[in-house]
C-alpha cells in the first residue's frame, strides 16, 4: 500500500476533529494516521493525515476543501517517507 | 447597550430580514422564545413536531431561495429535527436551525434532555456551530446565513446553551462582514473549449438538475438550448426550470423517467450536465449511462466533478454566470437531423399515459391544466410523487417541491405549510399518499390555525404503494408489510382538525368536486380513493441500465 500525506490547516476549536474524522468515516475513506498540533500564537491547527494513495484521493481532497473549518489543503510529497517513518517509530 | 444573548439572536434574525420562524418551545430554548415574543417583525409558526418545523422552514426556503429558519429545544427537539436537516442537505436547501442546549455547567453530564447536538448534526449539515459565549452570537448567525445561502446551499445548525441565551453582555452591533464565495475553477480557455465541443457535437443533450433552480439560471439554460437547438432533459429536482411545454424540453430522466428521454441519452454524443450530480435514480447503472457521450459538467460544487462519472471537461462555478458567458460563443444552429431524431423518439416513446380516466395520472394532469402557472405543487414520497413528476405540466422555477435526495415520507404537509406562508397569493396543492400523509399528519392543526390556502389531495390506495410495486415486480409478488390492514378515515380526520374534507371514490364524485379543488382558497382535504393495483411505469429495475425500462 502506498501512503500519501494530506496536510491541513484548520480553525482550532473542539469540533474540528469530528468534522475531519467524520468525513472519512461517512464517505468510507480509510484513515491510516493522524498527527495534529496547534500552530503557535494562532487560532489555527495543522493536521497531517496519512491515507492510502489511490484513485479516491482527489475526491477526499475536494470534500476536505468544502469543510468550513478547513483553511488550506495540500498533498505533501516532500520528505513524506521520512515523516511516515518518524511517525511509525514514535508510535510503535 | 446591555443585551441578553436571546435578544441578540432575535435582533440578528430581524436584521437578516427573517419574517417567519417555525419551531416548538421547550426547557432549553425558553429564553429565545421570551425574546421572540417581543419581536414585531417576526411571526412564529408553532409546529406540532420538530420535524414539521424543519420542513415548514424548507417550504419557505424552497419557494423563496432564502434560508428558512426553525427553532427547537435540546434533546428530543433536536433528534426530531434531524430528518429535516438531512433532507435539506441532500437537496441543497438553505436552512438555519437554532437549537437550545442544556446550560454549560450541565454539558456532558447526561443532563435532562441533553444530547450531543453538534455530533448528531455534523454529517447532515453543511456546517454547524456551538456557541460558548453571547458575544459570538451575532457574528456566528451572520456567518451561518452566508454559509447556508452561498455556493451550493445547505442547512446550518447553531447550538446555544441556555445560560448563553440568558447571558447579559455589553452589545454593540456589527456590520455583516462575512462573505463566503466558493472557489470557482474555470477560465476563458475552458469556456472556449466548451463552446467548441457544443458547436462540434452532432447529438448534444442538456441534462439539468436542481442546481439550475438554486442558481436562478433557468433563463440562461433556455436561451442556450434555443440558440443551438439542444434538447433539455431534467432530473426530478430540476423540474420547473424549463416549461414542460417548451418544444425543446423532453422530460424527466431516470428510473421513472420518460422512455424517449432515456433513449435520447443513449444516443447522445455530448451531455452538458448543469447543476446535477449523477444521482443513481437519474443514471441507473452508471457504467451503462450515456455510453456514447462525452461529458461537460458545470456545477458550483467542485466535489461533484468526477465523483460518479469522469468528465471530459468541467467548469466549477456559478451556473448563471458561466452559461451567460457561454451563450454568445455558441453558434446558432437548427440541428435539423438531431431534432428530427429526438422528435421521432418523443412521438414513438412518450411517457406512457394510463387508459383509465379515473387514475391519479389523469387527475394530476387535469389539475395542472386548470391551475395558474405560478401555483406551487408539493408532493410526499412514493407512487403519487412519481405520477406528479411525470404528468404535472410544470411551467415555472420553484413551482415543484419534493424530497428528492433523501426521499422523506412526511415531507409534504409541512413543506406545503411553509410554501403557503411564504406565498400567500399563490395556490398550493399537496399531492400525498396515505402512507406519507400519516407521517406528519399532526401539522393539519397548523393548516387550520393559519387558514392556509392549501388543497390536500391524498391518493389513498391503502398501502405503501411504491414498496408493494417493487415487491410485485422484483420479489415475486411476496407482499409483506406493505399493505395496511387498517387505514383511517382521512375525511373524518380532516374534519377533526376543523378542515373541510371530502372523499372521492369515482369519476362522478370527482366531477362534482373538481372545480372546488381548483378554486378553493381555504384549507381543503380531498381523500381520493385509488385503485391499489395501479403501478408507476416506466420503471428501471434497481441496478439496471436506463434503457432496460419496464413499461407495463
Amino acid at each position: 500500500m502506498k501512503t500519501a500525506i494530506i496536510e491541513l490547516t484548520v480553525r482550532n476549536h473542539p469540533g474540528v476533529m469530528s468534522h475531519i474524522t467524520g468525513l472519512f468515516s461517512r464517505r468510507a475513506y480509510n484513515l491510516e494516521g493522524i498527527f495534529v498540533n496547534r500552530l503557535k500564537n494562532t487560532e489555527k491547527s495543522r493536521m497531517l493525515l496519512a491515507v492510502e494513495e489511490n484513485e479516491k484521493i482527489s475526491q477526499i481532497i475536494k470534500q476536505l476543501e468544502k469543510l468550513h473549518d478547513v483553511l488550506e489543503v495540500s498533498l505533501r510529497h516532500d520528505e513524506k517517507e521520512e515523516l511516515i517513518r518518524k511517525m511509525d517509530e514514535f508510535l510503535t | 447597550m446591555e443585551k441578553k444573548g436571546a435578544e441578540i439572536i432575535i435582533e440578528t434574525l430581524e436584521k437578516k430580514g427573517v419574517r417567519l420562524v417555525s419551531g416548538i418551545p421547550g426547557g432549553s430554548n425558553l429564553p429565545i422564545y421570551d425574546a421572540l415574543s417581543k419581536s414585531r417583525k417576526i411571526t412564529h409558526i408553532l409546529a406540532r413536531h420538530e420535524q414539521g418545523a424543519g420542513f415548514i422552514a424548507q417550504g419557505i426556503a424552497r419557494t423563496t431561495g432564502k434560508a428558512g429558519v426553525c427553532i427547537a429545544t435540546s434533546g428530543p427537539g433536536v433528534t426530531n429535527l434531524l430528518t429535516a436537516l438531512a433532507d435539506a442537505k441532500l437537496d441543497s436547501i438553505p436552512m438555519i436551525a437554532i437549537t437550545g442546549q442544556v446550560a454549560s455547567s450541565l454539558l456532558g453530564t447526561d443532563a435532562f434532555q441533553e444530547v450531543d447536538t453538534y455530533g448528531l448534526s455534523l454529517p447532515i449539515t453543511k456546517h454547524n456551530f456551538f456557541i460558548k459565549n453571547a458575544d459570538e452570537i451575532e457574528k456566528t448567525l451572520f456567518e451561518a446565513f452566508w454559509i447556508a445561502e452561498s455556493g451550493r446551499p445547505g442547512p446550518v445548525l447553531i447550538d446555544i446553551p441556555k445560560d448563553v441565551q440568558n447571558q447579559i453582555i455589553d452589545f454593540i452591533s456589527m456590520e455583516d462582514e462575512s462573505r463566503f464565495e466558493p472557489k470557482e475553477e474555470w477560465n476563458e480557455e475552458d469556456l472556449k473549449k466548451t463552446a467548441e465541443k457544443i458547436n462540434r457535437a452532432q447529438k448534444p443533450v442538456l441534462y439539468i438538475g436542481g442546481g439550475v433552480l438554486s442558481a436562478e439560471a433557468s433563463q440562461e439554460i433556455q436561451t442556450l438550448s434555443e440558440k443551438n437547438s439542444i434538447p433539455v432533459v431534467s432530473t426530478l429536482m430540476g423540474l420547473g426550470a424549463i416549461s414542460s411545454d417548451h418544444p425543446l424540453f423532453s422530460g424527466m430522466i431516470g428510473m421513472h423517467g420518460a422512455p424517449c428521454v432515456n433513449m435520447m441519452m443513449e444516443e447522445a454524443d455530448l451531455i452538458i450536465v448543469t447543476g446535477a450530480r449523477f444521482d443513481d435514480r437519474a443514471t441507473g447503472k452508471v457504467d451503462a449511462f450515456c455510453k456514447k457521450a462525452s461529458v461537460i459538467h458545470i456545477d458550483i460544487d467542485k466535489a461533484e466533478i468526477d465523483k460518479i462519472r469522469k468528465t471530459d471537461l468541467y467548469l466549477a462555478g456559478d451556473l448563471k454566470k458561466i452559461i451567460g458567458k457561454l451563450i454568445p460563443m455558441i453558434e446558432s444552429s437548427k440541428r435539423e437531423n438531431w431534432i428530427q431524431e429526438t422528435e421521432k423518439l418523443k412521438k414513438e416513446h412518450p411517457m406512457p399515459f394510463p387508459k383509465k380516466k379515473y387514475h391519479p395520472a389523469s387527475l394530476i394532469q387535469r389539475i395542472g391544466r386548470e391551475l395558474p402557472d405560478d401555483a406551487i405543487i408539493i408532493t410526499d414520497v412514493g407512487q403519487h410523487q412519481m405520477w406528479t413528476a411525470q404528468h404535472y405540466p410544470f411551467q415555472k422555477p420553484r413551482s415543484f417541491l419534493t424530497s428528492g435526495g433523501l426521499g422523506t415520507m412526511g415531507f409534504g404537509l409541512p413543506a406545503a405549510i411553509g410554501a403557503a406562508l411564504a406565498n400567500p397569493d399563490k395556490k398550493i396543492i399537496l399531492f400525498t399518499g396515505d402512507g406519507s400523509f400519516l407521517m406528519n399528519i399532526q401539522e393539519l392543526a397548523v393548516v387550520h390555525e393559519w387558514n392556509l390556502n392549501i388543497t390536500i389531495i391524498i391518493l389513498n390506495n391503502r398501502q405503501l404503494g411504491m414498496v408493494k410495486q417493487q415487491q410485485e415486480l422484483f420479489f415475486a409478488k411476496n407482499y409483506f408489510a406493505s399493505q395496511f390492514h387498517y387505514t383511517p378515515d382521512f375525511d373524518s380526520i380532516g374534519k377533526g382538525f376543523g378542515i373541510r374534507s371530502i372523499r372521492i371514490e369515482n369519476e362522478t364524485e370527482e366531477a362534482k368536486y373538481f372545480d372546488d379543488m381548483i378554486e378553493s382558497k381555504t384549507p381543503f382535504l380531498v381523500e381520493w380513493m385509488t385503485d391499489p393495483d395501479e403501478n408507476v411505469f416506466p420503471i428501471v429495475p434497481p441496478g439496471k441500465s436506463n434503457i432496460e425500462m419496464i413499461q407495463e
